[in-house]
């Protein structure tokens, strides 16, 4: 197990080079004095200064912070009951079509989804923006959360529930006191992939934008096509330090309250 | 107990606290509950009792309105519930798995029905403490369902089902995860309970000795009907069907004919009582005895020239002359009168056998098994004696007993507290015989290949009709 070998110690160092490598020079050159991406001029933090100053890249943040919070709730919210019916429905006929249905937006092609929302907005006549941003990311992270969570709930002991109404909860409270509660960190999880999807998304987002509602990739895309400016490179470098911390934030703490549990359970099981 | 005369379900003046009638439960084609009738009565430890899939779970679900009767009604307090939803009901269950709510800790678990009837608080935190406190899990309270032990979640789930104080508590298996000691002391814990809180308890189990135990009545069912309701013990000693006496226990089936015995007056016949000189089938063997404790035939013994010759001449060759057996002294007349008094007694004994009953021919060549207790209308029918195997005695020797019959030992097992021995019956038969280990050392004369006796008194089984 723990004996060296060249072999695995190339795989791993080419393995980690092809994934982190781009990303690394990115950072490095984020930091660079020149205006020109590809040659190093000493270091500087002027292009965070840039960024901060450029009025259409902070509006253009504000935006998609604001459809990635509303959607992805939204999303979470409407996931979660359509996990929670399909999961607890039973059996009834036409039900594996319906719980296919809900996964078929998943592996549909993004520029499909966003040309199919395009023409319903312009067919009922909503004005797009901000709003029909939101509508269309909700449509497809629901999808996703409703995965997320109905896999939660298959391993879900219904008799909880049943113990709830059993106890006088209304099927609401039930849901809401028992089953909730337990289900959370399926949730919260479903919750923070649509938050993500909802970031970089750039397809479904341009179809379904309008004037005033420019998302973030969307201002990075169009910028990029004039060419690589050191404060997109500023920009990125803050998305993945912001990234960085809340994955490493979160299994630390997974970790903590896995290894409090067993040790909990073990001390409960000696002193019977 | 004081009131050993707890038996509402004989009062004809008691109202039911639970009525099922005609009731009939259906998933698609599947009948769980086959039109189904039952009373349960206030206070009572009801016990349900069958194998899986018998349908025990599903009254249990309809009991606390998981699941609603296809037909027929199901009554709480003489009213109708068939369809009133599960958190309407003053009917409480304890999950097999407890079903415990794993973010909430002891404490709030216990109060969270009581919280749903949006009482005060001070009433509240009262009834928990109390609950707490019954249970003994007082220093618990504030732990988490994982952070307790197996026991002790089975208490907290118990005591969150009884919070409520309802009318009636369903037990879903509820000793089914603890090891076996732990289930016994909670078994007397449950009855306890039961019987400090008064309220009516409804079991479902498999385990029949854990129904047998705690319930004041039993159901044993099968397939979606109710074969038997009745106390432990007479659902034990007088089974109403083959299926109930070999659910229940361990138990010898013995299959064969039926025919009447004769009722009392007519004893004079040979088979209800001998005439003294004339011995029918029982005393028979034991007036050859005698017989057999005189040398049959004498073997020719030596003369002295004989003897003579084989003390000199042919000890080294044929060995050290058998001086032949010897025989006791004739018995006197005394003698003779003492043992004539001690043979009667198997007749006399036989005549402790309640008249009537019934007599059934198990084979052909053997006198027929008496069962003075069964039931006249099933003469000259197939029929079935149920015996448990503690009711049969073992012995080396001939018993002096109603029903006798010879075997071989083919198997003992030493189970502590007592031992069962198998013993095959000349046609195949294998019968189960159980003697209590009183002793704690003591001889076990008794072992594998031996020829044994097995004996039972005239009322020791239970005669059955065979279905089969």
């Amino acid at each position: 197990m723990k004996r060296f070998s060249w072999f695995n110690a190339t795989s791993l160092t080419l393995g980690f080079a092809f994934l982190y490598m781009p990303m690394i020079i990115l950072v490095i050159y984020s930091f660079n004095e020149s205006r020109l991406v590809t040659v190093w001029a000493g270091f500087s933090t002027k292009w965070y200064g840039e960024l901060f100053r450029n009025a259409e890249f902070l509006d253009a943040a504000w935006v998609t912070v604001q459809v990635a919070v509303l959607s992805s709730t939204f999303a979470t919210v409407l996931g979660t009951m359509a996990a929670h019916v399909l999961v607890n429905a039973g059996r009834f006929k036409g039900r594996t079509l319906f719980s296919g249905m809900i996964y078929a937006p998943l592996v549909m092609p993004e520029v499909i989804t966003g040309l199919s929302l395009l023409l319903l907005f312009i067919g009922i006549g909503l004005e797009r923006g901000i709003f029909t941003v939101v509508l269309a990311h909700t449509t497809f992270a629901m999808c996703y959360v409703s995965v997320v969570v109905s896999s939660r709930l298959v391993s879900f002991d219904r008799s909880l529930e049943e113990a709830a109404l059993d106890l006088g909860a209304t099927p609401w409270e039930a849901f809401r006191l028992v089953t909730l509660p337990i289900i959370a960190p399926a949730v919260i999880s479903g919750w923070l992939l649509a938050f993500t999807l909802s970031l970089d998304d750039l397809v479904i987002a341009s179809f379904t934008t309008g004037p005033g509602a420019t998302t973030l990739p969307i201002k990075v895309f169009s910028a990029v096509r004039l060419g690589v400016s050191p404060e997109i490179n500023a920009l990125s470098t803050i998305m993945i330090a912001i990234v960085t911390v809340g994955v490493v934030t979160a299994s630390l703490i997974s970790k903590r309250t896995a290894v409090a549990r067993a040790r909990e359970e073990q001390a409960a099981v000696r002193s019977e | 107990m004081a009131q050993s005369v707890f038996a509402p379900w004989d009062d004809p003046e008691q109202k039911p606290l639970i009525q099922f009638v005609n009731v009939t439960k259906r998933f698609g084609d599947f009948t769980a509950i086959d039109d189904l009738t039952l009373d349960i009565y206030e206070k009572e430890f009801f016990a349900l009792l069958g194998p899986s899939g018998c349908g025990k779970t599903t009254m249990m679900r309809m009991l606390a309105g998981f699941e609603n009767p296809t037909k027929g009604h199901i009554l709480l307090n003489g009213k109708v519930i068939d369809t009133v939803p599960p958190n309407k009901r003053a009917v409480n269950m304890m999950f097999q798995s407890y079903a415990l709510f794993p973010h909430l800790s002891v404490w709030d678990n216990i109060a969270f029905g009581l919280r749903r009837e949006s009482k005060d608080k001070d009433a509240i935190a009262a009834r928990v403490e109390e609950m707490l406190r019954l249970t003994r899990l007082t220093k618990f309270a504030k732990r988490k369902p994982h952070q307790i032990s197996g026991g002790q979640r089975q208490r907290v789930a118990l005591a969150r089902s009884l919070a409520k104080a309802p009318k009636l508590l369903l037990l879903d298996e509820p000793l089914g995860a603890l090891d076996r000691k732990l289930r016994e002391e909670t078994q007397f814990e449950l009855m306890d309970i039961q019987e400090k809180t008064g309220t009516t308890f409804v079991i479902v189990t498999h385990d029949q000795e854990e129904a047998m135990t705690v319930a004041s009545r039993v159901a044993v069912m099968d397939e979606g009907r109710i074969v038997q309701v009745a106390t432990p013990q007479v659902i034990y000693e007088a089974p109403n069907s083959v299926y109930v006496a070999d659910f229940i226990g361990d138990v010898n089936l013995i299959r064969g004919t039926a025919s009447a015995r004769p009722a009392a007056p007519a004893a004079e016949t040979p088979i209800a009582k001998p005439a003294p000189n004339a011995p029918p089938p029982e005393p028979e063997t034991t007036a050859a005895e005698p017989a057999t404790d005189t040398q049959p035939e004498p073997r020719p013994q030596p003369n002295a020239l004989g003897e003579w010759l084989h003390d000199t001449l042919l000890t080294p060759i044929l060995g050290q002359r058998d001086p032949g057996p010897r025989a006791l002294p004739a018995p006197t007349d005394e003698e003779r009168a003492a043992h004539a008094e001690t043979a009667e007694t198997p007749a006399s004994h036989a005549e402790d056998i309640p008249a009537g009953g019934l007599q059934i021919v198990w084979a052909d060549d053997k006198p027929p098994l008496i069962a003075a207790n069964g039931d006249e209308a099933l003469a000259g029918k197939k029929v079935v004696l149920a015996l448990r195997p503690e009711k049969v005695g073992i012995s080396k020797t001939r018993p002096d007993a109603a029903n006798a019959m010879q075997g071989k030992v083919i198997d003992i097992a030493y189970l502590g507290n007592i031992s069962t021995y198998h013993v095959e019956l000349p046609g195949g038969a294998m019968i189960k015989a159980q003697t209590a280990n009183t002793r704690r050392i003591s001889r076990r004369d008794i072992t594998w290949e031996d020829d044994v006796w097995l004996s039972f008194t005239a009322t020791a089984g239970v005669v059955l009709e065979d279905v089969s």
